[in-house]
């Protein structure tokens, strides 16, 4: 099966994103090295999700007022989140489906059970949660957020990340 | 989402990118991309549904061991198990996004100006 990346797409979008420039920057590439068995793995999902009682939402209210712009700040969530913790701001998607089953975006129950049955070694402790659509935010994602994310990775010795955008 | 992915992969650390877009990560070079033909906001699935959650998540892990270099895309055979009109209508938001509407807003008044002449 070939995936078509239109098929659930507005038909009114499709000519935005095929007008997207074809980048010519050289591929960038990190080798898996470690065995899977071993290895701690570590997600990322763009969904919006937050700890709704302990963070703040994404700046949603900001984005209302200035249409191309995104909150392009991190949230943390921890390996042992449990579903009634999880909130989302999210302008681009209906979040409804996330607030009863986070693993739609961001499997870390899924993750933890292959931990368990050592497909993998270990999740990492704690996951990433961005929100999707960055137009003007897109640099501070590259400059500041990106790098903070691997940072966090090295820190936590993360030996590879799943991202899912929403 | 691509620009995250880069700037991770720059820094030493291994990603796979789970999307219902491949073609946008293709065109952003980016390293291992696994496509799935599901709604927006459901890159793992159905909600409740641990068997097929598992399945994409295991897809993921399968790439990033035999992904052997950049640009290596995977699309999963899998269809969307409900019915996909009602997808289709369900992932999007209540409202149309800032953005969306901004754009619709220019539309209608290009075509105004336009119509006037």
């Amino acid at each position: 099966m070939s995936v078509d990346s239109y098929a659930f797409l507005p038909r009114a979008f499709r000519a935005m994103f095929e007008a997207e420039p074809q980048f010519d920057h050289e591929p960038v590439w990190a080798e898996f090295e470690v065995p899977l068995g071993q290895a701690r793995v570590g997600l990322l999902s763009s969904a919006g999700m937050f700890l709704a009682e302990a963070q703040e939402p994404f700046d949603v209210e900001r984005e209302r007022r200035e249409p191309t712009w995104g909150d392009p700040t991190l949230r943390m969530i921890s390996e042992d989140v449990v579903q009634s913790q999880i909130d989302a701001t999210h302008l681009h998607i209906n979040t409804a489906d996330l607030l009863t089953d986070l693993n739609i975006a961001l499997p870390i129950h899924r993750l933890a059970e292959l931990a368990a049955d050592g497909v993998i070694g270990e999740t990492a402790p704690e996951h990433f949660s961005v929100m999707g659509f960055q137009q003007e935010g897109a640099d501070v994602w590259r400059n500041e957020t990106g790098p903070d994310i691997a940072a966090r990775c090295h820190a936590a010795d993360i030996d590879a990340l799943i991202l899912a955008p929403a | 989402m691509p620009v995250l992915a880069r700037v991770i992969e720059e820094a030493g650390i291994p990603t796979v990118t789970i999307t219902m877009m491949p073609v946008l990560s293709q065109k952003h070079r980016s390293s291992r991309v696994l496509g799935v033909q599901f709604p927006f906001g459901h890159s793992f699935g159905v909600p409740g549904d641990v068997a097929m959650q598992t399945r994409v998540l295991r897809a993921a892990l399968d790439l990033l061991v035999t992904a052997s270099g950049p640009e290596t895309r995977v699309d999963l055979s899998e269809e969307w198990p409900g019915d996909a009109k009602e997808a289709y209508k369900s992932w999007q938001p209540a409202e149309p996004s800032p953005i969306v509407a901004h754009s619709i807003d220019a539309i209608r008044k290009a075509r105004r100006e336009a119509a006037r002449g």
